[in-house]
């Protein structure tokens, strides 16, 4: 196949960036699109131009690294995969395909497709753990869960801090980020000691950095490549209703 | 002089690690105030490792190349962690699960090493499920099992085929905590480019901050090595693309022992390759051989629809060949039988370098959902990428590298031979002998930076207490750096004509023809002419664009590769070496009537722990010979 490509080139953070077309001949139905993009700089680089930056790592959709916007849409529209797992043969000869880095205002470009999401761990260290020491455990089949909570927080638990739902979100919200991970930790009897304010420490965080705010318009589960629920939204609404109302932090 | 000494203690095996809690040395809470410590890398070993220290009050600075601590490659791991919690009521024990790890290492681990690793197994499972790691329970609300490969009990806990990513979450929530609190001090996206010894000690880093390019010194009482290990080697393997070996190697250079080099893991069930582009092979995870069975059609080049061949003309060869453990036999050995039918002509698929693992019976048997409830996520995977689904076709799957029971050589205290140099996780050579079983890498990581590393951390910096530290200034810093930036900007100065892909690529496949599955001499000795060969080339023809104060993703992967190099040459020579087959590391010479590993005890019972010499010199064997006294050394045997 032949495909034309409009990529974002940005030299760094501070730079101008703009869009820079390019054409590619002899891609395989069969290759990843990473591995589309590694033969475009493997052509670059040939010809003396300097490659282009996007971040990856796993290439199977677990360790969220990767994370393009495609033709409008983060990783691809509406398809539950990271952009590593999208393969060529949903591309026809000739298309055009134009790919950017996130847009938001949490998450800055660092340099062509790569961008700054240390937001996320900022917000991770305001509250997503349960403060538990090495050593200090009890046995671990001392706290029962039952499977269907277990089963969700699992559901929850699988959000891989890829960003696609800031980026699919207009208001750049973080919330289903958020409350993937409060959800996962109120399902959990582990988890409860601390629910309250691990909700509200981590929504102010959000808010302190800049991410918007939620207005329920499920852009952000349509493209979650991990199909993390809106009802963890719910949920976390209910955490932190229920927080801000007792004990004030 | 032999300079290895394994430091194990004295004592019987299962009182050793109490007896030598109870007898090391300790630092005072406000000593350890005073006590800084690197830990480079954030995986399953050192992202535990770096908050555990931290809430025993030591400063700790945490290393990453990822952008985020949680990216490290263990997200990746899928099946299951291993502890001997014998909640099945199984018969498993502590014991039972050391003795499984060193007959399934073939006999080529260090005892005491191992059963620590199994006496610390129960108390990470507590330890994450308080962290809220949601792994699989039963419908009464207890915590669920299942089988791995090698051995007869259930003792694997899971979350679906994720498990690498909750067990990593855990660690990296335990990170984050400190990092709040201020007792960590995280530095993603640094490439560390060198070790600087002081004195004879450890005593810092020099990292690359990969958004800049800046250069930065780092100076500890301390470092820690938990960056992984190095099966990027083959280039196609199932790592995250950017793991790689370099850390160990410059630690390799500036003095500290490599341990069986030569020992890689291919993994049995992985995505077969299905064209030149591909950049990386998908694990489908060991699991899948509970209830999926292996075979391949009876007669050679059968072209037929897998479903359309009846049962009496299929081949299912591990059932045949190892009647007692059937399609759960250890990796190296399904990897091998693999092998062995294709380049025998049986092979499936477009290239017939494929075996079929089917799930039909299972099926039948279970009923659909529940083959789903167990391996839903995977056989979605396995459909994204090949577009066919293993609920209607067998899937096919091949032999990919995929880990290194090799690494930097350490002591019972994870010390590597410099001293104030540890190395955790798969870094390190430890305890998985000649191969590792499945579910037990986790385990092991986990453990060390959970456990074990914090103890006897304690025991060395204990001395430290009144050193005063180098200043960042001092002139091993200053020469450390220096030679780093040289070395990044002889890359960019090359301005050759191939890209740095390429020379991997080529490389890896020289591994994996006459270093991977299986060695002979002549193949090896080829093997060391063919790597000099392309290393030169390289260094006189590869391109790297761009500048050194930027993002440079090449220049990143150049210097990656030329450490490659380096180490493949070590791999080969340490294969060629071990004239005996063990585990994963299988000499042609050294066989079986069978077609199995010969070991040969009297020659090669001991670790090859290598030490460098200079570029141009061949590296120097050191021998820890290993002594079973707790184990009968046998032939083993899975038939
Ligand atoms: C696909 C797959 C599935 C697996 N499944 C299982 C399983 O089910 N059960 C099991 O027990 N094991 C499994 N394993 C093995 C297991 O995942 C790994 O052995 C283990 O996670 C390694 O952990 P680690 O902490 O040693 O290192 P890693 O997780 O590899 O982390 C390495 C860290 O070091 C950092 N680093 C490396 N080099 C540098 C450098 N130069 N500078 C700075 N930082 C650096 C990286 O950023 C990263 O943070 C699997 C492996 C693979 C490949
Ligand atoms: S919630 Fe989904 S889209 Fe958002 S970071 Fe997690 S995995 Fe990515
Ligand atoms: S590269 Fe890891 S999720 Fe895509």
């Amino acid at each position: 196949m032949k495909i034309k490509l409009r990529v974002w080139r940005q030299e760094n953070s501070k730079a101008k960036g703009k869009f820079v077309k390019y054409e590619l001949d002899g891609v395989d139905p069969e290759m990843s699109f990473l591995e589309m993009l590694d033969a475009l700089n493997e052509k670059l680089i040939k010809e003396d131009k300097d490659p282009v930056a996007f971040e990856n790592d796993c290439r199977e959709g677990i360790c969220g690294s990767c994370g393009l916007y495609i033709n409008g849409y983060p990783h691809g529209k509406g398809n539950k995969i990271a952009t590593c797992q999208l393969h060529m043969r949903v591309f026809k000869d000739g298309d055009t395909i134009t790919i950017e880095p996130w847009r938001s205002q949490g998450f800055p470009v660092l340099k062509d497709l790569i961008v700054d999401r240390n937001a996320f761990d900022k917000i991770m260290s305001a509250g997503g753990f349960v403060s538990i020491d090495a050593g200090q455990a009890p046995d671990a089949n001392s706290i029962w869960v039952p499977k269907e909570n277990a089963d969700k927080a699992f559901d929850a638990a699988a959000c891989i801090g890829c960003g696609a739902c800031v980026a699919a979100c207009k208001n750049s919200s973080a919330m289903l980020f958020v409350a993937a991970k409060v959800s996962q930790l109120a399902l959990l009897p582990q988890g409860k000691a601390e629910a309250k304010r691990r909700a509200l420490n981590m929504v102010a965080k959000m808010d302190e950095l800049g991410f918007g705010s939620c207005t329920n318009t499920g852009a952000c589960e349509a493209e979650c490549p991990k199909g993390i629920s809106i009802e963890n939204i719910a949920r976390l609404n209910r955490e932190y209703l229920s927080a801000s109302f007792s004990e004030p932090e | 002089m032999n300079k290895l000494d394994a430091k194990i203690p004295e004592g019987p095996l299962a009182e050793k690690w109490n007896q030598y809690k109870a007898a090391m040395k300790l630092v005072s809470p406000n000593n350890k105030k005073k006590l800084d410590i690197i830990v480079v890398g954030t995986g399953i070993s050192g992202a535990p490792a770096a908050a555990t220290l931290a809430e025993l009050g030591y400063n700790v600075k945490s290393f990453c190349y990822q952008d985020t601590p949680r990216r490290a490659h263990s997200v990746a791991a899928q099946g299951g962690i291993n502890a001997a919690k014998n909640y099945k009521n199984d018969g498993d024990s502590v014991y039972r699960l050391f003795y499984d790890m060193i007959k399934g290492g073939d006999y080529r681990a260090r005892e005491a090493n191992v059963y620590r690793a199994a006496e610390v197994s129960n108390a990470i499972i507590d330890q994450l499920t308080a962290q809220g790691v949601p792994f699989a329970r039963e419908y009464g609300g207890t915590l669920a099992n299942r089988t791995f490969g090698g051995v007869q009990v259930s003792r694997t806990f899971y979350a679906q085929g994720q498990t690498g990513q909750q067990v990593l979450l855990g660690g990296y929530s335990a990170l984050k905590r400190q990092v709040a609190k201020g007792k960590v001090k995280m530095f993603s996206r640094r490439q560390m480019l060198d070790i600087v010894v002081v004195d004879g000690k450890a005593r810092g880093i020099i990292t690359r901050n990969l958004v800049t390019g800046e250069i930065e010194r780092h100076v500890a009482h301390a470092v820690v090595l938990a960056t992984g290990g190095y099966g990027t080697i083959y280039y196609l393997s199932t790592l995250a693309v950017n793991s790689n070996g370099s850390a160990a190697w410059q630690a390799y250079k500036k003095g500290a022992f490599f341990g069986n080099p030569s020992f890689v893991q291919i993994h049995p069930t992985c995505i077969p390759v299905l064209n030149e582009y591909q950049s990386k092979l998908t694990l489908m995870s060991e699991s899948l051989r509970n209830d999926g069975r292996i075979w391949v059609p009876k007669a050679k080049g059968d072209k037929r629809n897998p479903n359309d061949i009846p049962d009496e003309e299929r081949d299912y060869y591990l059932e045949r060949r190892y009647p007692a453990f059937g399609n759960l036999v250890p990796r190296d050995v399904a990897a091998r039988a693999a092998k062995e039918r294709c380049d025998s002509g049986y092979g499936v698929g477009k290239t017939g370098l494929a075996v079929y693992l089917d799930f039909r019976d299972a099926v039948q048997k279970q009923g659909k959902k529940v083959i789903k409830g167990k391996y839903g996520n995977l056989f979605e995977l396995y459909e994204k990428i090949t577009g066919e689904s293993p609920y209607e076709t067998p899937m096919m799957i091949y032999p990919a590298g995929h880990y290194t029971m090799g690494g930097l050589w350490v002591d019972y205290n994870l010390m590597t031979t410099i001293p104030g140099l540890f190395a955790i996780g798969e870094a390190n050579f430890s305890d998985h002998g000649a191969n590792r079983l499945g579910a037990s890498s986790l385990m092991q990581g986990a453990g060390d930076g959970y456990f074990i590393l914090p103890n006897t951390i304690s025991n060395y910096l204990a001395d430290e207490i009144r050193t005063k530290l180098p200043s960042t200034d001092a002139q091993e810093f200053v020469d450390a750096e220096n030679a780093a930036v040289e070395r990044l900007n002889k890359f960019l100065n090359i301005n050759g004509k191939q890209t740095v892909k390429s020379f991997h690529k080529r490389l890896g496949n020289i591994m994996w023809d006459y270093c991977g599955m299986k060695r002979n001499e002549e193949g090896l000795k080829k093997a060391l002419k063919m790597i000099d060969d392309l290393q030169k080339e390289f260094w006189r023809d590869v391109k790297i664009p761009g500048k050194l104060d930027e993002i440079n993703q090449e220049l990143e992967k150049a210097s990656r590769v030329a450490d490659f190099f380096e180490l493949a040459k070590l791999m080969v020579n340490d294969a060629l070496n071990r004239k005996e087959s063990c585990g994963a590391h299988f000499r042609e010479e050294s066989q079986t009537e069978g077609g199995e590993a010969q070991r040969i005890d009297d020659q090669y019972s001991y670790v090859a722990a290598w030490e460098y010499q200079g570029d141009d010199k061949p590296p120097k064997l050191h021998k820890e010979m290993l002594k079973f006294e707790n184990v009968e050394v046998k032939v083993r045997s899975y038939k």
